[in-house]
Parts: structure tokens; sequence; C-alpha cells
């Protein structure tokens, strides 16, 4: 039984009201509230056991530790990985997709070589590629989505070419809520002997990921979203990956042995960790997806899909409201705009009078905002904690929101 | 005591019991205004620093300060249409003496709408001081 009441208490913040009015948070696609269990492991883990990792012997640098890289564990069991040391720590999917850039597609590309991502990509899925174009000659070829906001994972595939070294594509889209069938993608890629990078920043929030089933080559997570503390995060590579990439950032804990000529760089997955980690983060995005797990990611995965089906049906009752993505396997996002109501920053300003948290403008999604032909959009994007009373909510906000803009 | 177009304003928006016709007016307001033509539109006239886009093109003359504006945001041109009232007509060397936040503060919109950063009004009130200094 999800009940959804109860975990809402395990979230202090939910409580607090916003403009006079209960707080209605629906920005969970630009990051989660964290439950309670999160707040007091950092708060422990500043109180009573913090020291930095890796380096001292001493009682507390140990115990840090200890606690530090049993995250690694733990992610993997959340990502259906078996050897946690194919387990990268980052502050987020950014973080993790430039050491992709960096450390394996950087050293592997050749100038007209491609890489093909969607158009449906976050920009922290297009601008380290960007980099590549600009700085070595790589090639960026794009693929689009039909008017549903679909994927169409054949035509992803058919645009894998001779020169084509890496597909980058989100898992979900964070602007349409579109879940991209990956693993058909890379059945198709590995045929071709092309690597795939999944962003799932948005997936991993929603449902159940196993990256052994989607047969990925690097799947990359972002702390903060999955109701963990800001700038913690990991990427899982494959070995087989591992071993083709070089170190991106140079520091500490990331060598064996430096010398006035030489260096030895320490094994994966310290090898791409270098400098003093985000400790306390990591450790709370240990205890987050414990709490995930806890609830059960098919749990969550079913309460989701009810909430998006019942905002579905009440944002389809009012014919001057247009849902971006109307693909029926969708995760709870609603990118909207109203009908001649001015912009989506006027619709968020009125909703935020209501309490109603949602975000407005492009989405970290220009190309996609380009694709769709518009300037920006609100967004409404559900998490684990929502209701369907709070869809009401939003719907009677949005009937101000017109009244008053129309 | 600002200028009487704006003290006007105050006057109406002491009726408004709540934010909801508050934000009406700004918009009704926003909406009234004369739009800005497309052809001044341009990287010159345009505002940086705000959520949404916003220009202000201004036209001194006489030693008085005057300025049109637009935006494609209802309530941020409903902003723009309180600043017209604030600034237009202003001699050049009264502009920087006025307190458009404080002025603002007295609609009852100081709660939320100015003082909100993202929409952009401490940015457009600085080229309004700035162009106004340049031409004085």
């Amino acid at each position: 039984m999800y009940d959804v009441n109860a975990i809402r208490r395990d979230f202090p913040i939910l409580s607090r009201e916003v403009n006079g009015k209960p707080l209605v948070y629906l920005d969970n696609g630009a990051s989660a509230q964290k439950p309670q269990v999160v707040i007091d492991a950092i708060t422990k883990g500043y109180a009573e056991e913090y020291a930095n990792v890796h380096r001292g012997l001493h009682y507390l640098s140990n115990l840090a530790t200890e606690k530090y890289e049993g995250v690694r564990g733990i992610i993997a069991r959340f990502l259906g990985v078996k050897d946690e040391e194919e387990i990268v720590y980052t502050t987020g999917t950014t973080m993790g997709i430039n050491l992709v850039a960096y450390g394996w597609a950087m050293p592997n590309l050749e100038p007209g070589d491609e890489i093909v991502l969607s158009v449906m990509e976050h920009h922290a899925n297009i601008v380290p590629w960007h980099f590549l174009r600009e700085r070595q000659g790589a090639v960026i070829k794009w693929v689009d989505v039909d008017s549903t906001g679909w994927l169409d994972p054949q035509k992803v595939i058919d645009a894998i070419g001779p020169r084509t070294k890496l597909v980058a594509v989100t898992h979900c889209s964070n602007v349409l809520g579109s879940i991209v069938d990956v693993r058909a993608i890379c059945d198709g890629a590995r045929a071709k002997g092309v690597p795939v990078l999944v962003d799932g920043s948005q997936a991993a929030v929603h449902m159940p990921v196993n990256v052994a089933e989607i047969g990925c080559d690097f799947y990359a997570v972002t702390g903060h979203k999955l109701y963990g503390p800001s700038a913690s995060g990991a990427i899982w590579i494959s070995r087989k990956r591992m071993d083709e990439m070089r170190p991106f950032m140079g520091g500490g804990d990331m060598i064996r042995e430096v010398t006035r000529d030489s260096v030895t760089y320490n094994d994966p997955p310290m090898k791409f960790e270098a400098g003093t980690p985000g400790i306390v983060q990591q450790i709370g995005l240990g205890v987050a997806l414990e709490y995930m797990m806890g609830l059960g990611m098919t749990n969550i995965a079913a309460h989701e899909a009810s909430l998006r089906d019942y905002a579905r049906a009440r944002l389809d009752g009012l014919n001057w409201v247009q849902v971006q993505g109307t693909t029926r396997d969708k995760a709870a996002i609603f990118s909207f705009t109203l009908d001649g109501a001015g912009h989506a920053h006027d619709i968020s300003t009125i909703l935020d009078k209501r309490g109603v948290a949602v975000r407005a403008g492009q989405h970290c999604a220009g190309p996609l905002m380009d694709h769709l032909g518009l300037n920006a959009t609100c967004r409404a994007s559900f998490g684990l904690y929502n209701t369907t009373e709070e869809v009401d909510v939003l719907v009677d906000a949005l009937e101000l929101a017109h009244e008053l803009l129309g | 005591m600002a200028q009487a177009a704006f003290e006007e304003v105050v006057e109406d928006f002491e009726f408004l019991e709540d934010w909801e016709d508050r934000y009406r007016m700004v918009i009704e307001m926003g909406k009234a205004m004369e739009p800005l033509p497309d052809a001044l539109k341009v990287p010159a006239t345009k505002v940086e620093g705000c959520a949404s886009q916003v220009w202000l093109h201004m036209t001194p003359e006489g030693g008085a300060f005057h300025f049109q504006g637009d935006s494609d945001a209802l309530i941020v041109k409903g902003l723009i249409a309180l600043l017209h009232r604030l600034y237009d007509g202003l001699p050049l060397a009264e502009v920087g003496g006025v307190d458009a936040r404080a002025e603002l503060g007295r609609l009852g919109l100081h709660d939320h709408l100015s003082a909100q950063r993202s929409n952009g009004l401490r940015a457009m009130i600085e080229r309004i001081r700035a162009e106004a200094a340049a031409a004085a």
C-alpha cells in the first residue's frame, strides 16, 4: 500500500506555506525535495562522522571513508550494476557526461567523426558534444521526435553511420516526459559497434532502471533529483569503456604516485575522482536511494503513472491549454502553454501566488524548443510525494491565470 | 509625491483589496500600452538580465526623459507601463532621484513583484537611470 500522505510527512518542506498557501511543489524535474532521513544523514555526517576520505588512518577518516564508499554498492544496486567498481562518483549528470566527453570521446574521436543526439536532449547532453565539435571537428547528427514527442528508436539507429562514434540520448525527456526505448537503441547500436550514453537524470527518478537490461555503455544520474543532496551523483561506465578512458580531472586521490617527472594513476573508479569529493552529499545520496528502494521503484512508478493519467485528463479538459508531449508512455512531466495568454513567466508568476511551484522557460533544451516552435513553456513535473489534490490546485490556478491573462 | 500620472495609479490601487485585482490591473495597463514597433526591438534596446524579453527605447527630448517599452510577458509589460508613469516626462536631472522600488511598493506589489529578481525590474530601472544620466 503506497500511503502518499505518510510519505509526505517524511518531507518537512512539504508542510510549509508559500505566499500564504500550502506549497504545491511541481518543480521536481528541476530538483526534488529531501526526506528527513537525508537531512538527518547530512547533519549526522557533519556533526559526528566528518573527516576527509581515503587519507587519514585515524578513526574519523576511516569512518567517513567507510560510509562514503558504502554508497557505491547502493548506487550499483539501484542501477542493476553487478560490479560496484564501475560506479564513478560525480556531482551530477552534467559532470558525468563531461567526464565521458573529456575522458572517453576526446581521445577517441577524429575530425569528421559523428555523435548522434536526439533533439530533446538537455543542454548537459549537448554542450559537452559542442565542445568536441568546436575543438576537434566532431559532427553532431540530430534525430527529431515526432509531433507527439516520441523518439523512434529506429530513426536513431538509422542515423548511425560509418563515422559515428557515440550515441548520446536521454532516457526520459525533461521537457516532454517522453520515455525513450533506450534498450532498442542499444540493441541497434551494439550491432553496429557503437557505444551508447544514456542520460538518466529524469528516468531514474521515476522508474526502475537496470543498465544490464538496457545494454548501454554509460548511464548518468544526478543525486539532487533523486531526493538526495545537491552536487551528489554518479555515472555507471562499463568496464570495457572505462579501460578506454583517460582521466579527466587531475589531482589528489586519483593518483598512485607522483614524482617530478611522472605520474601513475589509481585504479578505476578512483582514477576518475580527483580531489576531495562531496563526502556528506554522497552519503546523503546513499540514504536517498535506500529511501526510494524502500518505497519500491515499481510502487513509485505506479503512483506517478496514476498522477500522470489524472493530470492528463484534467489538463485535456481545458481546451485553452496546449500540452507538449502526448506520448502514452511518459513520465508525469507536463509542459504547456496557454491560448493567447502571455508568457510562460506570467503563468508561473500567477501560479506561484497560489503556492504552486512550476518552472517556466526553455528548460535547458534550446534545440527542442526550436523544434516545437516555442519560446518557452511552463512545466509541471511530479514526484513520488505529489497527490491528485495537488493536480486540482494546479488546474484551479491555471484557470485563474487564464482569466487574468486572457 | 511622484508624477501625477503615477499618483493616479496609486489612488486606483488603494481600492483594490486582493492581489488578484492588483495583478489584473497591472496586466490591463500592460495590454493598454502602445506596443513597440518591431523595428525598434533590436539588440540596442534589449534589456539583458530579464527572464522574459524586454526592450526599452529611450527618446529624451528638450531636457525631458521619454521612453517606450515592451515585453513578451504581460506582467512585465505592465511593470513597464508603471515605470512609464513614474518616469516619462521627468526632467532628465530628476530621473536618478526617483526611488522606483519604493514607489512601486506603494501599490502593494512589493510582497512579490517588485522583489522578484527574475522579472528584470532591477535591470530596467538601471537602464533607465543610465540612459537618463548619459543624455543629461
